[in-house]
């Protein structure tokens, strides 16, 4: 169910190992991309396989011609322009596109641009014989498709006419429309700055009321991409940029639907649209008239939708939308106008934090790369709620927190975050700490390495002492102030571990 | 990682939120050393606490790349023709079909059998070619609708409009979807080149000489190269063909 291209893709005749390493290596250089900021991923819509009669055509391609087979590429592009047979013009674009699978080839046609060659393609994506616009259009996906910056650019031309396709009524065009502008936006600053006046946005609009679930999932990559782009917090998604703004278009509403629980919600176009709707929100430019629009409330039953999900254990690929929608809860909290409404928290179902812990688990065991961001989630909504401290007290879930500490240093100090959120709140919380498993957690936490975990710890403990003063016998009787003593020296925590040692001798 | 049992019976139960415990804060609480101050956290885009999840994310995006993306043959069928009256195209698949009928035959015109990607180009066909009431009106105010979705600006005259469509929205002079009106008259000021209807074959003649790719920049061409036959309309539509010689598609 949660498998986006069911039926047209399988996975490759690759053994196990090997697409291990490959995964290894593709992470390690995400990583590296986007701590340069350059993080820029494609989708490729592909529908034949390009092996052994690929690789034929291709050598054709490449072989004889002196340059690089600039001859062949021209050959196709000429056949399939002048043919008299409409097989052999089709024909000839199909090679075409074989060819532009392959970098070489790719190079080779952007090369022959002076010559006419985009000219000529374009022509044939506009031509009369509805088979002959498809496979121009395939050849510019491929093209688009390419690592060669360049190439975006070379591709200028054909933008307004695949603008002007997504309002047809072909939906596999369309979608193949839509890729390919997505792969075109993310390559190329010129290319955006070109379609936003050319009016991508209102025509994105108009798209997205289409009842196909593939051109709904190919319409929220795009939109993905161009939220993506480094100018978009100020020139794609505020208000004020007039008609190539997203939020001043109806498209906000039509995403949010898209995540509505319910029958009619498809996995492929939620993922999409909630990392839409993350872009946006991180941005911080307009996010009251989101909350307005009743963003917090679908994202709330979303997560409790999310949940119910993973409890039936249809768990394939559910972290790809459950990450983007905790990053939108827990943005959209920090902003002041969750809480203008009658002065309370728009967001106050307990159900929402019954449906973080399931989720929090789930991680546990399949994702723990996540856990940080559910429990960002989790500190955001009990910081400032009385109500959801005291429904993790009533809903025992002081137990399980306790048991991500030793997953990583970050996580600890979440937890204790969390739990310093809890127990700030006043002695009716703390009596609810204490006994139980709180302080030997806390004695083993003191014992880390970590300075800012045990910084937290020190917080924690020096609340349950105001307000739990019982603790404090229990806590030397377990050998707690030897537990202080080793952290004595350490700078950032010299003065905080000096004044609970006097508490606890004085207690 | 063990939840309490109850736990999702609380989910499955109806919406409620917890009636809070009475809060009681001591000023010793915040007092020097102790630091700590409960408060929600906000992220912006590009902080590296959101690096795992954007990694996933990629990877899922490229995975589509890695799969070899081995799909089943398009289904075939019996061969069978286009039921549009005068359309002779034969398909052996539906989705060549579908494409077919919506690129030729979903949005044509019922008076000149052109055919249109939309129908909002087509309402805009109608309007301009042939109804007698607009040039009417558009000799005493601007009806000349911009063709771009979402721009609501008005011309004066079709040329006007190009203008306004190639300074202000970046569209190519060329523009295959706005042709401007053949004119009988000999005074008339439409654009050079439109000689009337070509066959289907040199539909697709580019220009002799190399043009850049990039469109003008703003406000510095008025006239525009129309060495592109006019007649790309596409989907001259069935009742064309059969006027054209030049026929390609397989005969009825």
């Amino acid at each position: 169910m949660w498998s986006p291209r069911q039926g047209r893709l399988r996975p490759t005749v690759c053994g196990v190992e090997e697409l291990r390493r490959r995964r290894r290596e593709q992470e390690a250089a995400l990583r590296k991309a986007r701590r340069e900021q350059q993080l820029v991923s494609k989708r490729l819509l592909r529908e034949d396989a390009p092996e052994e009669a690929g690789e034929g055509c291709v050598a054709a391609i490449l072989g004889e011609a002196e340059v690089r087979g600039q001859g062949k590429v021209q050959q196709f592009l000429r056949q399939a322009q002048r043919g008299t047979e409409e097989k052999e013009r089709e024909g000839a674009l199909v090679s075409l596109r074989r060819g532009l699978q392959h970098p070489e080839t790719q190079q080779t046609f952007i090369q022959s641009v002076l010559e006419g060659s985009m000219r000529t393609l374009v022509g044939l994506l506009t031509s009369n014989q509805a088979l002959l616009q498809l496979e121009a259009a395939r050849c510019l996906h491929e093209l688009s498709h390419s690592e060669q910056s360049t190439i975006a650019e070379a591709c200028l031309p054909a933008t307004s006419y695949l603008l002007t396709y997504l309002s047809g009524h072909s939906s596999d065009f369309i979608e193949l429309c839509l890729y390919t502008l997505g792969n075109l936006i993310v390559e190329s600053e010129a290319v955006r700055r070109q379609l936003l006046p050319q009016g991508i946005v209102p025509a994105l609009a108009a798209c997205i009321q289409s009842p196909h679930v593939a051109v709904l999932e190919a319409l929220g990559y795009a939109l993905s991409q161009l939220l993506q782009a480094k100018e978009a917090p100020e020139k794609i998604i505020p208000p004020a940029s007039a008609s190539s703004s997203i939020l001043a278009s109806t498209l906000p509403q039509h995403m949010l639907q898209m995540l509505q629980p319910g029958p009619k919600l498809n996995p492929g176009v939620a993922v999409e649209f909630a990392w839409c709707l993350h872009y946006i929100i991180c941005s911080q430019v307009s996010n009251p008239l989101l909350i307005g629009h009743g963003a917090l409330s679908t994202l709330g039953l979303l997560l409790l939708d999310l949940a119910g999900a993973v409890q039936r254990t249809e768990d394939a690929g559910l972290e790809l939308l459950a990450c983007p929608v905790l990053r939108c809860l827990s943005n959209l909290l920090t902003e002041a106008a969750v809480e203008t409404v009658g002065g309370q928290l728009q967001l106050r179902d307990e159900r929402v934090v019954a449906a973080l812990f399931i989720l929090l688990q789930f991680f546990f065991q399949k994702q723990p790369s996540l856990l940080p961001e559910g429990l960002w989630l989790l500190n955001n909504l009990t910081a400032n709620s009385p109500s959801f401290c005291t429904s993790l007290l009533s809903l025992d879930l002081i137990k399980p927190l306790l048991q991500l500490l030793p997953v990583s240093n970050v996580v600890s100090v979440m937890v204790l975050t969390v739990l310093c959120n809890v127990a700030e709140k006043g002695p009716a919380y703390c009596q609810r700490l204490w006994p139980g498993p709180l302080l030997p957690a806390l004695l083993h936490t003191l014992a880390f390495s970590d300075t800012e975990v045990v910084g937290q710890s020190l917080e924690l403990l020096h609340l349950l002492f105001l307000y739990q003063p019982e603790a404090v016998q229990v806590f030397l009787q377990q050998s707690g102030l030897q537990a202080l003593e080793r952290h004595q020296e350490e700078a950032q925590l010299q003065d905080r571990v000096y004044a609970l040692q006097q508490t606890a001798l004085q207690g | 990682m063990q939840l309490p049992p109850a736990l999702c019976a609380r989910l499955a139960a109806g919406p409620g939120a917890a009636e809070p415990l009475p809060v009681e804060r001591d000023p010793a609480a915040g007092a020097a050393p102790f630091r700590f101050v409960a408060r929600p956290v906000r992220f912006p885009r590009e902080h590296e606490f959101f690096e795992d999840g954007d990694v996933q994310r990629h990877l899922y995006l490229q995975e589509v790349l890695m799969q070899v993306a081995d799909a089943p043959e398009k289904p075939r069928v019996p061969a069978f023709a286009c039921q549009v009256a005068g359309c002779c195209q034969v398909f052996d698949a539906l989705d060549d079909y579908e494409h077919h009928y919506h690129t030729l035959h979903r949005n044509v015109c019922s008076f000149c059998k052109r055919a249109f990607p939309s129908g909002h180009l087509l309402d805009a066909h109608i309007l301009e070619w042939h109804d007698s009431l607009f040039q009417i009106l558009s000799e005493r105010q601007d009806m000349y609708q911009c063709l771009v979705e979402g721009c609501t600006e008005k011309f004066k005259t079709s040329r006007d409009r190009k203008d306004h469509m190639v300074r202000m929205h970046l569209y190519p002079v060329d523009f295959r979807f706005d042709k401007p009106k053949k004119s009988r008259s000999p005074a008339s000021v439409e654009v050079p080149g439109d000689s009337g209807e070509q066959s289907e074959g040199e539909a697709m003649e580019i220009c002799s000489e190399p043009v850049a790719a990039s469109p003008a920049p703003a406000g510095e061409r008025r006239t525009y190269s129309h060495r592109i036959p006019s007649t790309i309309c596409f989907g001259q539509g069935a009742a064309r063909g059969f006027k054209s010689n030049k026929k390609k598609t397989k005969q009825c």
